[in-house]
């Protein structure tokens, strides 16, 4: 018989693995039902060394500050000043990153174009040609040439005002694109060539050319057509960056584009997204170091995507080296992307605000990422133009408060020298000093 | 006819002087000599203007060309035609890999052979090559028609849609999702008429038509490993 005055043995709390955690094992279960992979958009969502971990040390005595509201701090970049006879002329340093029509609607691409043209920048079209729209309400517009080739044409390319080849994105570095059969409607599938409904797969690689020697042929070629008129950019992913800036510019690249792994995508296999790659923050200094070995850094310029959110995040990567930044994500959500007013949708389909990322699936409630009519009429182009000039302002104030702050007359004056880390992992990437030391991983000498 | 010394003048002038020739010109003949397999002769041409060209080419000769005709009397190295939209290029001998790729319309004929890739990722082109093409040729071929009197190498129409590939020899083996297909009278009407234009010595009768069997058109876990 039990002993009922022996205490009850305690037992151990529930515990979840961190390993297979709740999330894990429902991909896992997902996967089981399914049989393919989970594909979704936007970028890496795991956190890794950002601008968050670094600081701007701001002028005291050493250094003087500039004053908030009077002294100039300029703001204007020039981008293709080396072998373009018509180099773009931007009024701030944030452009608007290639995103495709398909993944987006063409009313959000015209958003786009309007936002981004009252803030005197520029917008980038993307994997499937040039609508119409952007083309009518960007005054800078830069052309993507891509591995599919979608809707890619002589007349469009002698219009564009920047051509970028894109060798590689931050999300998917050495993948392909995909747009699936849902979006693929009949103007999406007339300008890609494509029959209507399929899940249309992009290639990873161009068609015509393969590695920096080949490439270089490549950017000869389209400048003997657009007669060394415009600049030609070279996109790419963050994996390699010294070795792919060095390769970029050899080939002859008037611009690089470099995209970490945080950037966003219109849909690509999550495992793809945040298990390939590296962080923005560890891709701009090997970069730059490229260019400084090259003797050409700002003469070709450097323009760094991938999880940039604010002016702070703007000013750290030109702190570090870059000419200019390019926003995709930031820029959605200016427009009304995972906008809490649309939570009651967003729950019925069975995610929530600032967590939707089934983009593919063209199902967007703000009107978006869809090629849906009805949808897609819930996107005012208009006060979504405004939205993003204001955003786009708001990113240039901030970033002229801390480049004041610190002495600085230009943006582009911020140096790394401004800058410290917060953790060891940031000082080792960024190359600036952990905070209150003058030591980072990697420097000579300690 | 107006002759322009490669050599001499050099790449930039030649195009620029092609370029600039608008479609009511009265020197609508041209040649090129001292070719010597420079790279981008004649590309991005919107005129129908023609334009000969004594000697082979480097890479994308003829690349994004619209109107023109553009004729090698020689061989042409990687992407002749590349993206090309309308118009007629001519290669009198072999092509190197890419012919063609992404066209999106007008004729491409190379007398000789081609390389691998052959027609890769086109886009309503029409290909016809009088001797064989290498592995890979139509790799996702969107539209248009690729012809070929000799024979394919491996992998022929991998990933291929809507493009029609036609070959009168022997086919190494067909990519995934690459099947042979019926010809139907339709289809020997249109290779009738491409065989014409391309000068081609052969009868439509003789070929096989290959196509998408539409089998990858939309995820199916049961071909996966076809993906
Ligand atoms: C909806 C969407 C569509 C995109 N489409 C393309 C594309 O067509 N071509 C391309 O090079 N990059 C594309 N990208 C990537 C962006 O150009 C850019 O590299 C990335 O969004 C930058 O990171 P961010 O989103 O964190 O700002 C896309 C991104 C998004 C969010």
């Amino acid at each position: 018989m039990k002993d009922k005055s022996a205490p009850a043995i305690p037992r151990t709390e529930p515990i979840q693995s961190a390993t297979f955690s709740n999330p894990v094992n429902a991909e896992i279960r997902r996967a089981a039902a399914t049989g393919i992979y989970d594909i979704r958009g936007g970028g890496a969502k795991r956190r890794v060394p950002h601008f968050d971990d670094l600081l701007f040390l701001g002028a005291s005595i050493s250094r003087y500050p500039l004053e908030g509201y009077r002294e100039k701090c300029d703001t204007r970049v020039t981008l293709g000043t080396r072998f373009a006879k018509n180099p773009i002329k931007l009024d701030i340093p944030v452009t608007i990153a290639g995103m495709s029509f398909g993944a987006l609607s063409s009313p959000a691409k015209e958003a786009l174009g309007r936002g981004a043209s009252a803030a005197g920048t520029s917008t980038t079209t993307g994997d499937g040609g040039m609508t119409e729209e952007e083309r009518g309400h960007s005054t800078k517009l830069v052309y993507q040439y891509l591995p599919s080739r979608y809707g890619m044409n002589p007349t469009d390319l002698r219009r564009a005002d920047a051509i970028e080849i894109v060798v590689g994105q931050g999300a998917k570095p050495g993948g392909g694109g995909m747009l699936l059969g849902q979006k693929i409607s009949d103007r999406v599938a007339g300008m890609r060539n494509l029959p209507k409904g399929i899940d249309q797969r992009s290639a990873c690689r161009h068609p015509d050319w393969t590695g920096p020697d080949d490439l270089e042929i490549k950017i000869l070629e389209i400048r003997e057509i657009t007669g060394w008129k415009v600049p030609i950019y070279v996109k790419i992913g963050g994996t390699r960056p010294y070795y792919d800036t060095t390769l970029a510019v050899k080939a002859g690249a008037d611009v690089v584009v470099l995209d970490g792994m945080q950037g966003g995508t219109a849909a690509t296999q999550d495992v793809f997204i945040e298990n390939v790659g590296l962080p923005t923050l560890a891709c701009i200094r090997p970069a730059v170091q490229a260019l400084q070995d090259l003797g050409l850094h700002r003469e070709v310029q450097l323009i760094v995507s991938g999880g940039i959110r604010t002016g702070a995040d703007v000013a750290k990567a030109i702190a570090l080296g870059a000419d200019a930044v390019a926003i995709g994500t930031a820029a959605l959500v200016a427009l009304g992307d995972n906008d809490p007013k649309w939570e009651a949708e967003y729950q019925k389909l069975g995610t929530t605000t600032g967590a939707y990322d089934d983009w593919h699936e063209g199902r967007d409630p703000a009107g978006i990422t869809t090629q849906d009519p009805e949808l897609m009429a819930r996107f005012d182009p208009i006060e979504g133009g405004r939205r993003l000039r204001n955003y786009l302002k708001v990113l240039t104030l901030e970033a002229q408060t801390i480049a004041r702050a610190c002495g600085h007359n230009h943006l582009h004056n911020l140096e790394p020298e401004d800058l410290c880390a917060l953790t060891m992992e940031a000082a080792a990437m960024a190359r600036v000093p952990l905070a209150g030391t003058d030591w980072y991983p990697g420097k000579a000498g300690f | 006819m107006q002759t322009f010394d490669l050599e001499v003048r050099g790449l930039r002038a030649l195009n620029e002087t092609l370029h600039a020739q608008a479609g009511n010109t009265n020197q609508t003949v041209w040649e090129v000599i001292n070719a010597k397999g420079s790279h981008a002769i004649a590309v991005g041409l919107d005129a129908p203007i023609e334009v000969n060209v004594k000697g082979s080419t480097g890479y994308y000769c003829a690349g994004m060309n619209s109107q023109a005709t553009v004729h090698v009397h020689g061989s042409a190295g990687p992407g002749v035609a590349e993206n090309m939209m309308s118009g007629t290029v001519i290669i009198e001998g072999d092509a190197s890999q890419y012919a063609g790729a992404t066209g999106h319309g007008g004729l491409l004929v190379i007398k000789g052979n081609a390389s691998s890739r052959c027609g890769i990722s086109m886009k309503g082109i029409d290909i016809v090559v009088h001797g064989n093409i290498g592995h890979m040729s139509a790799f996702m071929a969107q539209s248009g028609n690729l012809v070929v009197l000799g024979n394919a190498g491996d992998a022929l129409g991998d990933s291929l849609y809507e493009a029609r590939l036609f070959v009168r020899g022997s086919v190494k083996s067909l990519g995934a999702d690459c099947i042979e297909k019926e010809m139907r009278p339709e289809h020997i009407e249109i290779l009738r008429d491409l065989l014409e234009r391309a000068d081609a010595d052969a009868r439509p009768e003789e070929f096989k038509r290959y196509g998408s069997a539409r089998k990858l058109y939309n995820f199916d876990v049961d071909n996966a490993a076809a993906y």
